[in-house]
């Protein structure tokens, strides 16, 4: 099974399914289905090969669709080099919060993962990098204890093989059915990222659509580099929780990753087609 | 007994309360022997409060939790420390009022002492932005125990917060860059660390103060990802859930308590600490003494090691 599908989902409901024109075709051929994803800033209705041979960037406007964990690590390392850093956990429902374990279920049904952290060892242009990729597509990428133990692996992991670590965070935050033991993940991840600094290796986190809450407030922007990616929503608090508090609208941008850079909150806004050989040249400089 | 406040709990009983004080004075203005009849109201209002408050549901201890009346962080300073002097500001924008600290003297050590501040009047509240602190905040709460470890003070810290301030002006300056500085920061601080969440621990912009050697709570203090009400928005579009979530969510110190999450329960006077704070006080500050006396008697530079082996076990996984 090649790398890429790896994690692929087994159900795309975001997609729109046209059946294409049979016409004369011979009769073995199989009519080909086409799909089509409508960028959502643009509203171009993008067929989904044409995606998949440009990093998931609307052709249009540049806008980054949000990758899956899978995808991720097919675009961003190099070929078969990603090795999964293997654990036997799986989420629990330690509150026994109600309708929790159906919706982790299903996340894993639609996603193919266990949770929404993904870790392993890899190599990106050749580097060898410990590297950890969040998927919104899992339970919106909020952290409870699973999530929060990955990261918290892989920074210790990270340390005792003296690797430089690469994260994509997408995140919704803290996982709310998990309550305090959730909440604690962030204490806990920040903490691993302290000791890992205090061994003098790189750290690179790579922010992208969205990061947000608890995660923003951890491990993601306790990196050496701080990178994002174009347009993406970075924040603790949502845009949608601050209109309410305020009773105003806010403006158009805000919170996005240019409004980030101009506030001195990152280093750099890449492009996803020129990521990884920023990565490969980052991790090459601190050698 | 004036009520400025009266919680659904305590007026429960209330009307029970003064009645009892109504049948006094009656006893007293007509000379008449009331005492059996009253002894035996007495009784069941104590029987009466004492079930009420041993099962309080998470709902009405959130209540108790956000009493308007209940002692602050500066309350705590004023009546358990001595000689302490107020040191502001975070050297880079401004000083957040919602984040009050300075150093004291705590039976005679000198201190770190640093909390939320919330108001205990609307003004007063507007002042403190309701003791939700904006970055500049927890960088003032950065800098002042990066000070106590320079000085090798024990630092000790209130909670009592809804959350971060939600607002523009705190996003644009990094509120998640400085929660999570603060967090890292004290993970490995070189110094005994001790938090005591006296009212409201909501959310991230509580638990930055709280990674610490020691985790206390008051009994009727809560500690939450999330507040019950934002939860029922979320999970259920429906803000009037919020006393269904409070259950759910695992919040009270008794729950956080069977979990691991925190060290000890503080007990309060029965009906709150804001009905005797003078005893509250009392036993607080001989709780503190006794963590940080067990603290100082150890190795300092091992701290950071326990503390995170402590966190290291934290999370539910099969």
């Amino acid at each position: 099974m090649p790398l890429r599908d790896l994690f692929k989902p087994k159900s795309r409901k975001k997609y729109i399914t046209i059946p294409a024109q049979v016409g004369e075709s011979p009769a073995e051929q199989e009519p080909q289905e086409l799909t089509l994803k409508t960028c959502p800033r643009c509203g171009r209705r993008n067929r989904e090969e044409d995606l998949d041979n440009n990093y998931k960037i609307c052709p249009n406007c540049s806008y980054h669709y949000p990758l899956t964990a899978g995808e991720r690590i097919w675009l961003m390392t190099d070929e078969n080099s990603f090795s999964e850093l293997q654990d036997n956990y799986q989420t629990a429902d330690p509150l026994s919060f109600p309708g929790y374990l159906e919706k982790v279920e299903k996340a894993r049904e639609d996603t193919g993962l266990e949770d929404a952290v993904v870790t392993g060892i890899t190599k990106i242009n050749g580097e060898k990098v410990l590297m950890g990729v969040m998927d919104a597509h899992f339970l919106a990428g909020s952290m409870g204890s699973l999530a929060g133990e990955r990261v918290t692996a892989a920074f210790e992991k990270a340390c005792a093989e003296k690797l430089p670590v690469v994260l994509f965070t997408a995140s919704g935050g803290a996982r709310m059915q998990e309550g305090m033991l959730s909440l604690m993940q962030m204490a806990k991840t920040s903490a691993a990222v302290a000791r890992f600094h205090q061994e003098g290796l790189l750290y690179i986190s790579v922010l992208t659509d969205p990061t947000t809450g608890g995660v923003t407030a951890s491990f993601a922007t306790l990196a050496d580099i701080i990178i994002a990616e174009p347009g993406a929503l970075i924040c603790f608090t949502g845009p949608r929780v601050i209109e309410q508090t305020i009773h105003q609208k806010i403006p158009n941008g805000f919170q996005q990753a240019e409004f980030l850079l101009e506030h001195g909150m990152i280093d750099q806004i890449v492009h996803r087609t020129d990521l990884k050989k920023l990565l490969g040249n980052l991790i090459a400089l601190h050698n | 007994m004036s009520y400025k406040y009266s919680l659904e709990i305590e007026r429960d009983y209330q009307e029970l309360e003064k009645k009892i004080n109504a049948l006094k004075d009656d006893a007293l203005k007509k000379n008449i022997d009331f005492s059996q009849e009253i002894a035996t109201l007495e009784a069941k209002l104590r029987d009466d409060k004492e079930g009420k408050y041993n099962t309080l549901s998470g709902w009405h201890t959130i209540q108790i939790a956000r009493h308007p009346q209940r002692p602050t962080t500066i309350d705590y300073i004023n009546a358990i420390f001595d000689d302490f002097v107020e040191l502001h500001g975070d050297r880079y924008y401004r000083d957040d009022p919602a984040v009050v600290g300075g150093i004291a003297r705590f039976n005679g050590v000198p201190v770190t002492v640093v909390g939320h501040q919330k108001g205990q009047d609307t003004n007063q509240n507007l002042q403190r932005n309701f003791g939700m602190p904006h970055p500049e905040g927890y960088r003032k709460f950065c800098r002042l125990t990066k000070q106590a470890e320079k000085f090798k003070r024990p630092v000790i810290c209130f909670i009592d917060t809804q959350g971060a301030y939600p607002g523009m002006e705190a996003e644009e300056r990094g509120q998640g860059w400085a929660i999570a500085q603060t967090l890292m920061q004290m993970s490995i601080l070189k110094t005994p660390v001790i938090s005591l969440v006296i009212g409201e621990g909501g959310s991230g912009g509580a638990l930055a103060l709280g990674v610490a050697d020691r985790v206390l709570m008051l009994s009727y203090a809560i500690y939450s990802v999330i507040s019950p009400e934002a939860c029922a928005s979320i999970l259920c579009k429906d803000v009037s859930r919020g006393p269904e979530m409070a259950e759910y969510l695992k919040l009270t110190a008794k729950d956080l308590y069977s979990m691991g999450l925190i060290d000890e329960i503080i007990p309060e006077p029965l009906e709150g600490a804001h009905t005797n704070p003078t005893a509250t006080y009392k036993i607080v500050q001989e709780r503190l003494q006794m963590h940080l006396d067990d603290l100082l008697s150890g190795d300092i530079d091992q701290l950071p090691e326990k503390r995170y082996n402590k966190l290291r076990c934290i999370g539910v996984c099969e």
